[in-house]
């Protein structure tokens, strides 16, 4: 059980995926699963949820840190329309891998919380749109919703009460872009995972054109211990503006990889060090990507940034959805920037002429100057087409092409330029 | 019935029925196409054009509705391929952990390409995008299973017992 003193927290999201067997419906009800939702059904109503998770100061942890309160009190009511609940269980930026331990080992939370929060909403119809590969958490999370169906927790007059919702787990099938929730919407309704232009948001026009709200796993899994303890017991953990726990993915070349919830606001030097066991080379790391592949590097400089949304923002990255991958000095960078241009060039949904082209570009030239064949004059068409690209696009997937590249430019032009020089030598050596 | 149509493949009743319930899950029944598609992918291996048609008939979309979201997905796969289809994640996490190294490995093991399969039909090896788990790096799927922390020597035992199999999985 979480306890109710804010100072004495020591997880949220992850306070019981290590006991075992906590994905059967009576082991995370001996932990106090659904205990609380019968007085959430009967008790409260659409606006003393909201107003709880607004005063939470809850941000979505998918990756934009949107106020999960304010996203659901832009949908609007009474519109005669059904209001559909999208959980993102997309998971698909590189280096996130923490929704997938919550639907495997805590999946009664994520259900728990979806009902919360299609109850706030007035949804009948959710559903959790989880990534294709994840076949065995698709199948965890299946078995967890028969088992709630089984005890009245989903389906038609949940807990004896005037409120049903169903549950459907819908898997994709192999393509990053759906994780960006437009996308998601449009790969629901059975099409290819092209975003669409916003306005219309999809909390106005969204899923077959109805009221959608579309929230992280991890944003939702955080909703159960905010209703039960209230909106000012999150908000009194972490940090103001950025408040409660969050899920950091560390990956890369640190010893004891893996996931780790941590009060916001924790340094990257304490989750390193303290959490991770350090870097497997050296002391300081070569490079920090603090937020997923697509946000900015971190130097050996930043090393004692607070992880909050804000501070990495003054940072000159972002918080992203809290995937740190770590790089020592033994990291090939220009390899690495090769190898995410690839990923976004792979990934582009292509409607974008910038986004289509320039992902293109990007990869072409990487791996020119990889293999050794690049030139001068190729630092300047990286530029330029990485510039070119972010801010003119449908989605934000070409900005986060551009952010490694950018990144290596400005931090490692050297290391760039000593690949052509290397093979400037070796050719004249042939 | 034409001669054409009767050639189509065939969903089972149980399949079916399966899918009746899926439909009502969703305000239309175009949302169930990825779900039937990946049915029809373990029930057939593959979505040739027979499957594909067949698809489209059973949720009543047009033939290119259901080939745009084949060919926009990576998953479905349009060619069959190994008994053992080994996907190895190369994006940063695995590569910083030794993921191209492992790769290589394998195509020198097996004796063939990214994307080929051996001879004998036993195995793919393909490289796909992270995984979503990175902690466990490198992680390769086979057949749709994780497994994570891979070495060279973990993958020259599962290559030596599943040929000791014959081919079955
Ligand atoms: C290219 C791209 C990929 C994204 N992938 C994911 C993802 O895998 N999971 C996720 O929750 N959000 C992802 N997002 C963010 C979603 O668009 C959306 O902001 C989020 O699901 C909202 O949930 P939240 O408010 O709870 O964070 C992605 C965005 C973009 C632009
Ligand atoms: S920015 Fe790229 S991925 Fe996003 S909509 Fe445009 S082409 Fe598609
Ligand atoms: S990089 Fe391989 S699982 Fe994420």
């Amino acid at each position: 059980m979480i306890p109710s003193d804010p100072q004495k927290v020591t997880g949220i999201c992850f306070d019981h995926v290590d006991v075992p067997n906590q994905n059967s419906l009576a082991v995370a009800r001996k932990n106090g699963a659904y205990a609380f939702l019968p007085t959430v059904l009967k008790e409260f109503d659409a606006d003393k949820i909201i107003d709880e998770v607004k005063t939470s100061g809850l941000r979505g942890r998918g990756g934009a840190g949107f106020p999960t309160g304010l996203k659901w009190s832009f949908v609007p009511r009474n519109t005669g329309k059904p209001t559909y609940l999208l959980c993102n269980a997309d998971e698909g930026e590189p280096g996130t891998f923490k929704d997938r331990d919550i639907m495997r080992f805590d999946p009664h939370l994520l259900i728990e919380g979806m009902i919360m929060a299609g109850f706030a909403l007035d949804v009948k119809d959710a559903y959790i749109y989880i990534r294709g590969e994840f076949l065995h958490e698709a199948n965890v999370m299946n078995e967890a919703i028969r088992e709630a169906y089984a005890a009245n927790l989903l389906g038609e007059n949940i807990l004896g009460t005037d409120y049903s919702m169903d549950l459907t787990v819908h898997r994709g099938a192999g393509a990053y872009i759906c994780g960006e929730e437009t996308a998601l919407i449009e790969s629901l309704e059975g099409r290819p995972g092209r975003p669409r232009f916003k306005p219309p948001f999809p909390a106005v026009e969204g899923f077959y054109g109805c009221p959608t709200v579309v929230n992280n796993v991890e944003t939702l899994a955080t909703v159960p211990a905010i209703l039960e303890h209230g909106g000012a017991w999150h908000a009194a953990i972490g940090v103001p503006n950025n408040t409660g726990f969050k899920i950091f993915s560390v990956s890369g070349h640190v010893n004891k990889p893996g996931n780790y919830e941590v009060p916001m606001g924790t340094t990257m030097r304490t989750l390193i060090e303290d959490y991770c066991g350090g870097l497997q080379h050296g002391t300081v790391p070569k490079a920090i990507i603090p937020g997923g592949s697509s946000s900015a590097w971190l130097m050996a400089e930043h090393y004692d940034v607070p992880l909050t949304f804000d501070d990495l923002i003054k940072a000159g990255s972002m918080l992203g959805s809290g995937a740190i991958i770590v790089m020592d000095e033994t990291a090939d960078l220009v390899a690495l920037t090769r190898r995410l241009a690839h990923f976004y060039a792979h990934e582009s949904c292509g409607q974008c002429t910038p986004c289509r082209e320039g992902t293109g570009w990007l990869e072409r030239v990487m791996n020119r100057v990889e293999t050794g064949h690049g030139c001068e004059a190729d630092l300047k068409v990286l530029k330029e087409a990485s510039e070119h690209m972010a801010g003119r696009t449908i989605c934000a997937l070409a900005d986060g092409a551009a952010a490694p590249i950018l990144s290596l430019l400005e931090h490692f032009p050297d290391e760039l330029r000593s690949r052509m020089a290397q093979s400037h030598q070796e050719e004249q050596s042939a | 019935m034409s001669a054409v149509e009767q050639a189509l493949p065939q969903f089972s009743s149980k399949r079916l029925e399966e899918i009746k319930t899926l439909i009502a899950r969703y305000p239309h029944s175009r949302s169930a196409l990825l779900p039937v598609l990946h049915m029809a992918q373990e029930d057939f291996e593959y979505l040739s054009m027979d499957v594909q048609k067949l698809v489209a008939k059973t949720l009543g979309l047009h033939l290119m509705a259901v080939r745009e979201v084949v060919t926009f997905y990576t998953m479905f796969r349009e060619k069959p391929c190994g008994t053992y289809l080994l996907e190895v994640c190369t994006n940063a996490g695995c590569m910083l952990n030794g993921a191209d190294e492992l790769v290589r490995h394998l195509c020198d093991t097996l004796e063939i390409k990214v994307g080929g399969t051996t001879p004998d039909g036993l195995f793919t090896v393909t490289e796909v995008e992270c995984a979503g788990a990175c902690a466990g790096a490198p992680v390769v799927q086979i057949n749709n299973a994780y497994h994570e922390k891979v070495d060279a020597a973990h993958m020259d035992v599962f290559i030596t017992e599943a040929r000791g199999q014959g081919g079955k999985k």
